[in-house]
């Protein structure tokens, strides 16, 4: 019998249930994954390169559907997501993509306002919203400059400051510190503990253990395409309990569902 | 739908370059076809007012001017009491050598000519005179009378210059296709070129409707631009044409007036091959989307 979420767990925002991925005729790069995540968890989502990381993220911002299994976001199974639903979705989510997608003829104010104008919010707020975001990200005196002038970390805190815009209910970030030195990187970790007091769900994918050991948050890790949410057993072969960066590891906290 | 700022980088591609000169073509041949429904609706207009209710009776002329005048005479006593004629007028003899000129040219002693006398002659358009039954009749009185029913020819005339206007038209339908398959095509272009940011778009939650705007609104721009230039260059082109027909003196081409209505419609000309190839872009934004992310 393949796992099952508990019946008990109230409204789940993220809920997999016997999810399988394959690309085209290929092997399943994602399999059996079932878990659930409740409104303000936050996760962080190990594993190797080609482990699948990106392929689950990409079935958590929609962009791929599921080969077999069932996924429900925001309460809301998305095979039964008509097309005209999707962008209301799609607007809840806040992602970093691993390789920023931004638009590079579009300038760093215009890439953040995105979300906002998509949404059909007010050109004042609009305003208002972006140049404090990103005078926050230390971009104040580049609203006006296009990605492809500004280095990668610059371009990173572009795509996070347009991933966070809208306060969205579920964030999702890729390699979020990946460009960015240590200390930016904590920074942006900080912004997405913030959003995550406010009540969004955060779920970062990384291969920065020193974050992962400092902010002490609940763990997941993808291990040839099955997910793997034994904790202690994750922390134990990662090393994670070892003295870190900061303070070290606390021990995961509420709205994590296990898995029987 | 006049948003300035796009979202997608359109002002980068070359289909910029491309639409607009592609409008502008089919904008020039649609004034061109315009004008010539124009130019030929005038020309109906003036036969139908000019021609349409006359006829000419023509009578031969006699072995001397007296039998000359009773002939004419005879018939014009027949056509004063013939119902449906409204009115008939003897053209003079100067007036007939007048006519006679661009074929005889200045040559002596043209009064000692034989030539046959006209009669004008005006018929009450709701009347049913019957021209072959009104020649038969004149001949009775006059062997040798002949009548031209302008009527039995214009009506030829008419039939054909249809024929000519619903071609018009049918090569404006067909430029009409052709925006909307050149639309088509430069839209599909568009979108497999702006794939990526169109992707990114939607995972932010775009709706179709929104990139299809963009889209359309560029789609417009483009249009009205290429439209406005293709009118541009129609202009001196009908010009040329005009005064081509008045030089080789086309008398059946009336003289080219070029009112207000007739300003607004070769204004709409642009505009609505601007606005074919908006909505022609929104359609096909939103049925390939469909397919997308």
């Amino acid at each position: 019998m393949p796992p099952k979420v508990k019946d008990s767990d109230p409204e789940s925002i993220v809920r997999f249930e016997n999810v399988g991925l394959r690309y085209g005729l290929g092997p399943e790069v994602l399999q059996d994954i079932t878990f659930a995540l409740e409104p303000a968890s936050f996760r962080f989502l190990l594993g190797e390169s080609g482990a699948g990381k990106s392929s689950l993220l990409k079935l958590l911002y929609m962009a791929l559907r599921p080969t077999r299994g069932q996924i429900s976001l925001f309460g809301r199974n998305v095979a039964n997501t008509s097309r005209g639903e999707l962008p209301r979705m799609r607007r809840r989510v806040g992602v970093v993509f691993q390789e920023f997608r931004l638009l590079d003829h579009l300038s760093a104010f215009d890439n953040v306002a995105l979300p906002m104008r998509v949404a059909g919010t007010k050109e004042s707020d609009v305003r208002r919203h972006v140049e404090e975001l990103l005078t926050w990200v230390g971009l104040k005196d580049h609203l006006n400059s296009r990605p492809p002038t500004l280095s990668g970390g610059q371009q990173q805190r572009i795509a996070i400051a347009r991933a966070v815009i809208t306060r969205p209910k579920l964030l999702l970030a890729d390699e979020p510190t990946g460009n960015v030195d240590d200390k930016m990187g904590l920074r942006l970790m900080h912004l997405f503990e913030e959003l995550n007091k406010l009540g969004t769900t955060v779920i970062v994918a990384t291969h920065n253990l020193g974050i992962v050991r400092q902010m002490a948050h609940p763990v997941m890790r993808l291990e040839k395409g099955r997910l793997n949410m034994d904790e202690a057993e994750i922390i134990s072969d990662l090393g994670l309990d070892e003295p870190g960066i900061g303070a070290g590891r606390a021990p995961a906290g509420p709205g994590f569902s296990r898995i029987h | 739908m006049f948003r300035r700022r796009s979202d997608l980088p359109m002002n980068e591609d070359t289909l910029g370059r491309f639409l607009p000169w592609l409008i502008a073509f089919m904008v020039f041949l649609s004034a061109l076809a315009l004008a010539g429904m124009l130019a030929l609706n005038d020309a109906v207009d003036r036969w139908d007012t000019g021609l349409n209710a006359t006829i000419t009776v023509q009578i031969p002329p006699g072995a001397t001017a007296r039998e000359d005048e009773q002939r004419l005479g005879r018939i014009v006593n027949v056509l004063a009491a013939k119902p449906g004629v409204e009115r008939y007028e003897t053209l003079s003899k100067d007036r007939l050598f007048q006519l006679l000129k661009p074929w005889i040219g200045n040559v002596g002693q043209v009064e000692e000519l034989p030539i046959p006398i006209l009669i004008d002659v005006t018929v009450d358009r709701n009347s049913n005179l019957d021209a072959q039954g009104l020649a038969k009749e004149l001949s009775a009185r006059v062997p040798g009378v002949s009548v031209d029913d302008h009527r039995v020819w214009l009506s030829q005339l008419v039939r054909l210059v249809t024929v000519i206007q619903a071609l018009a038209w049918a090569v404006l339908g067909l430029i009409g296709l052709a925006t909307i398959g050149t639309v088509v095509f430069t839209t599909r272009t568009g979108l497999a070129i702006h794939r990526e940011a169109i992707e990114v778009l939607h995972l932010i939650g775009a709706q179709d409707a929104y990139i299809a705007r963009q889209f359309a609104s560029r789609a417009l721009g483009l249009g009205l631009k290429g439209g406005f230039l293709g009118l541009v260059l129609a202009v001196p082109t009908l010009a040329g044409i005009g005064y081509l027909a008045m030089e080789t003196g086309a008398t059946m081409v009336p003289k080219p007036e070029f009112g207000l209505l007739k300003a607004i419609g070769f204004l709409t000309l642009p505009v609505a091959v601007a606005l074919l190839a908006m909505f022609t872009a929104r359609s096909t934004v939103m049925r390939n989307l469909k397919r997308m992310v």
